[in-house]
């Protein structure tokens, strides 16, 4: 990355945080405060410590614009000073915090270790306590400069800069582009400097915001409470002064908190308006601001009693920035009663996406922009949340991916198993116990009682995911939908689980929509097969047609590739399923 | 689940006696003015040179700190040297005042940025942007002044609620609600502004996971999903939100207390720092890690029932 393309690519990142309003206004509101308090001399009409006796708690006028304090002082110059001393004592909190955390991060996150050790100690045992307590107990010592008090203040704000540090250094650390770095011979020093630093850049900025408010409020409370040099101008002060006089002139109290929280607002606005600029990238626009989703327009095909589900020119959607963004294009697909459906492509090709939209559970933002659902003979796509809910679990089941994150990790897996029964079927607690007892014996697991009882976590991949098929079929579905079910298994389990389901699949009189990318399966497992490219659906066939007479090109290159080299993208991760 | 509990009870025992004796050295340091300080400006060089002598700070730090430990881990913690009475009977008698109103503001806390983080992560809308106004709200008002503007509108203005002063809750409950309910109002916004914010994410990332979706194909009900399913699996983040609110309540509970004239253990500590009593100092802080570490060894209790992972490792 060139030095020039750099600096450009910081400017345009300031001028968009500043193209939000929010930003714009915060960042104003900063440097006015800013400039008030360098040139505050010339602004402030008073000396801040010159006494008018007869002005004590005055009301405004007489040239003192918001009125006298307990001694006779002019409210408003005071406050123009106080500018001084808060920004001063800030940048020092910030920088002891900053300077400290960030340089402890980067070691703690680079060379881990020991030094990460001791150093996590070190943090947790700085948060242990409530800084105003620890400032208060070594005020003695300390003495009565509040910059000294804001140092100390920075050591123990310091925890918050290093674990964000840390955190990110070790989330880089083993980017390819490190690595990289490292096998070319750059220094640590040097990937340090060059890409590390470019990565926590904006966080540390954010920090650093967020930090400044906290000494600023922290400062002023100090000051209110009587530790700060009572000669110095400062906002906490002048509230110590309000509070003292309170009964006497109660409006004295608004001027050194708004002034305080003013501050405060703009710099936690401006770290959030640099937070939104980080995160837009990927960030959707509010729903209000889509155009609206296309209704259906084509006939749905007409009902085929043999057909348990028809898939008529579905069109399903993401919102992104120019707004709908189709991802399934116009899928047409019938499934037989008692059929085996494959639904094979690569990833990305909308397999999975067309999967879940018969189940009525696209991810949040996802919707069906057209098309027609028919199953059973009736129209799905036009129902409400609560029909859709109806059909899941006891007509339309599903089996995922990944069997270890697809149980709630915090419930017995038997609990797991009873209450969608209890729940669907309507069946009392013990007779959903003893059914779940039985489905897990039946999908071939030794000891139902002992992982009856279990956690997810104490039982393997394999385990996991006959459990997840028990679930689904537990409540006696008509149509399956098992998305990649063997992808993230040993293969010695993989067969065993493809068994299994073919086993169900005639036991329980089911359809299976098996969405897969792995042609082995298909030809084991399915009557039918559609090919998925690019959210369209470019061949169907039956699957000894498909194998023994590909027509698309995109199938035979599927294929070849298949036959070139049959372990491609299957397999994948056994580790996984020995967790 | 005992040996668990045990090792989490050497380990704060460990912390309080390094925090304890790194703020021996830091706080006992800072003695040389204290006797002027305590004597007042008409005491004469031999009255201060006798009470430098009387309070035994003239000896080295070393002796000092042996004996301060030793009574120390026989719960004697010394004498007060600006009031009468043994610093363990201070602490007695002001730490149930503070850990009332830290209490109060605790549970006030943790109900309302429930409620509002779960109803931002479910609704959205405008419950997130309320959310999103409360946190820069609450973050950049100091507490202490909404406790001033409370006192202002309320105590003066109104005439509603008492300004100042304490009543224990074995005294008169409506009198002790009538006497925290500013102190606390002006203490929760700031933890409600961070902790509904952090009860949000966690909400959202746990309707994230891959197992709701799986739970919702079955059929289990959104009720179940949300209440039963999501929140047992946020409860670990929002747990550690409130321990290090926890921290952060009793911090403000220092400067809340001045405001409302409340004699609790923060008013004590501001006082004694001002004066320089550094046997009180040192004992509130010894209070204070261990009222810390008792809370947190109960938030870990709470954490290993809720997740099965804690608790069988």
């Amino acid at each position: 990355m060139s030095a020039p393309a750099n600096t450009r690519e910081r400017t345009s990142f300031l001028l968009s945080v500043l193209s939000n309003p929010m930003g714009l206004i915060a960042a104003l509101i900063l440097l006015a405060m800013v400039l008030v308090a360098i040139f505050a001399p010339l602004i402030a009409p008073f000396e801040p410590n010159a006494v008018q006796i007869f002005k004590v708690n005055a009301a405004p006028g007489n040239g003192y614009l918001l009125g006298g304090d307990g001694s006779g002082r002019d409210i408003f110059s005071r406050l123009v000073y106080g500018a001084r001393n808060t920004f001063l004592g800030a940048l020092v909190a910030v920088t002891v915090a900053g300077v400290l955390g960030v340089t402890g991060g980067l070691f703690a996150g680079y060379y881990g270790k020991t030094f990460d050790t001791v150093s996590g100690w070190i943090a947790d045992g700085l948060m242990a306590l409530p800084a105003i307590i620890v400032l208060l107990a070594l005020f003695q010592a300390l003495g009565s400069s509040i910059y000294l008090s804001m140092a100390v203040f920075g050591v123990m704000l310091s925890p918050g800069f290093f674990r964000l540090t840390r955190n990110l250094v070790r989330g880089v650390k083993h980017e390819l582009y490190i690595d990289a770095a490292r096998v070319a011979g750059l220094s640590d020093i040097r990937i340090i400097l060059r890409h590390i630093l470019l990565v926590i850049r904006a966080p540390v900025v954010i920090q650093v915001s967020i930090v400044a408010g906290i000494a600023i409020v922290i400062q002023a409370g100090l000051e209110f409470l009587g530790l700060g040099d009572s000669n110095v101008p400062t906002w906490g002060g002048m509230l110590q002064d309000a509070f003292a006089n309170l009964y006497v002139a109660p409006k004295s109290v608004y001027w050194p908190g708004l002034a305080i929280s003013f501050t405060v607002a703009s710099l936690v606005l401006l770290a959030n308006a640099i937070r939104d600029r980080m995160q837009r990238g990927d960030a959707a626009p509010r729903a209000a601001k889509l155009p609206p989703a296309p209704t259906s327009v084509t006939a749905p095909l007409p009902a085929d009693k043999d057909a348990l589900l028809q898939v008529q020119d579905l069109v399903v959607g993401y919102p992104d920035r120019a707004g709908w963004k189709p991802v399934v294009k116009g899928v047409s697909l019938t499934l037989k009663r008692g059929e085996i459906f494959g639904l094979v492509g690569e990833s990305g090709s909308g397999k999975t996406q067309t999967a879940f939209s018969v189940l009525g559970l696209l991810s949040t933002g996802g919707r069906v922009l057209s098309g027609s659902i028919r199953f059973d003979g009736d129209e799905i796509t036009g129902l409400s949340e609560a029909q859709r809910h109806a059909l899941r679990g006891k007509r339309i089941a599903y089996v995922p991916q990944e069997p270890m994150s697809n149980l709630d990790p915090s419930f017995k897996i038997g609990f797991q198993l009873v209450e969608p029964m209890v729940t669907v079927l309507g069946i009392s607690k013990a007779e959903a116990k003893a059914r779940a007892l039985q489905l897990l014996a039946r999908v071939g697991l030794p000891d139902p009682e002992r992982v009856f009882r279990s956690y997810p976590h104490e039982i393997s991949g394999g385990m996991a995911q006959r459990v997840l098929i028990a679930g689904a079929v537990s409540c006696n579905p008509d149509l399956l939908i098992a998305d990649e079910p063997t992808t993230a298994l040993d293969v010695t389990v993989q067969m065993e689980v493809l068994e299994l389901m073919r086993d169900l699949q005639a036991e329980f009189g089911m359809s299976i929509i098996l969405v897969t990318h792995n042609f082995g399966v298909v030809a084991d497992m399915c009557d039918t097969v559609a090919v998925m490219k690019d959210g369209q659906i470019v061949e169907t066939a039956s699957a000894d047609a498909l194998f023994a007479d590909p027509q698309h090109d995109y199938t035979k290159m599927l294929l070849g590739s298949v036959l070139e080299d049959p372990e491609t993208r299957s397999y994948r991760a056994p580790e996984e399923s020995a967790a | 689940m005992i040996g668990y509990l045990l090792k989490r009870a050497g380990f704060g025992l460990a912390l309080l006696i390094v925090m304890s004796t790194i703020t021996f050295f830091l706080v006992f340091s800072g003695t040389e003015r204290v006797a002027a300080n305590i004597l007042g400006d008409n005491a004469s060089d031999a009255d201060i040179a006798a009470l430098t002598t009387e309070l035994g700070i003239d000896r080295p730090m070393l002796v000092q700190y042996g004996e301060w430990m030793g009574g120390a881990l026989t719960g004697d913690l010394g004498r007060a040297w600006t009031t009468p009475g043994s610093v363990t009977e201070i602490l007695a008698r002001r730490l149930p005042v503070t850990l009332s109103i830290v209490g109060t503001a605790v549970v006030v806390m943790a109900l309302v940025s429930a409620v509002l983080g779960i109803t931002a992560a479910v609704r959205g809308g405008w419950a997130d942007r309320l959310i999103q106004l409360v946190s820069v709200i609450g973050f950049a008002i100091p507490n202490f002044w909404l406790g001033l503007m409370l006192v202002v509108l309320f105590a003066l203005n109104l005439r509603l609620l008492p300004a100042t002063g304490y009543v224990s809750f074995s005294t008169s409950p409506l009198g002790w609600l009538a006497a925290v309910t500013l102190p606390v109002t002006a203490l929760v916004l700031g933890g409600i502004a961070s902790a509904s914010q952090q009860v949000r994410g966690a909400v959202i990332d746990a309707l994230s996971q891959d197992y709701v979706r799986t739970l919702r194909a079955r059929g289990v009900r959104s009720a179940s999903i949300l209440y039963r399913h999501a929140l047992r699996n946020a409860m670990p983040a929002a747990l550690t939100v409130l321990s290090v609110q926890f921290i952060a309540l009793l911090g403000g509970a220092a400067i809340i207390e001045r405001v409302f004239a409340i004699p609790g253990l923060g008013e004590l500590t501001v006082r004694s720092a001002i004066v320089g009593d550094v046997p009180v100092l040192m004992g509130v802080v010894v209070a204070m890690i261990i009222v810390v570490i008792l809370v947190n060894m109960v938030i870990d209790v709470v954490n290993a029932w809720v997740n099965p992972k804690v608790r069988l490792k």
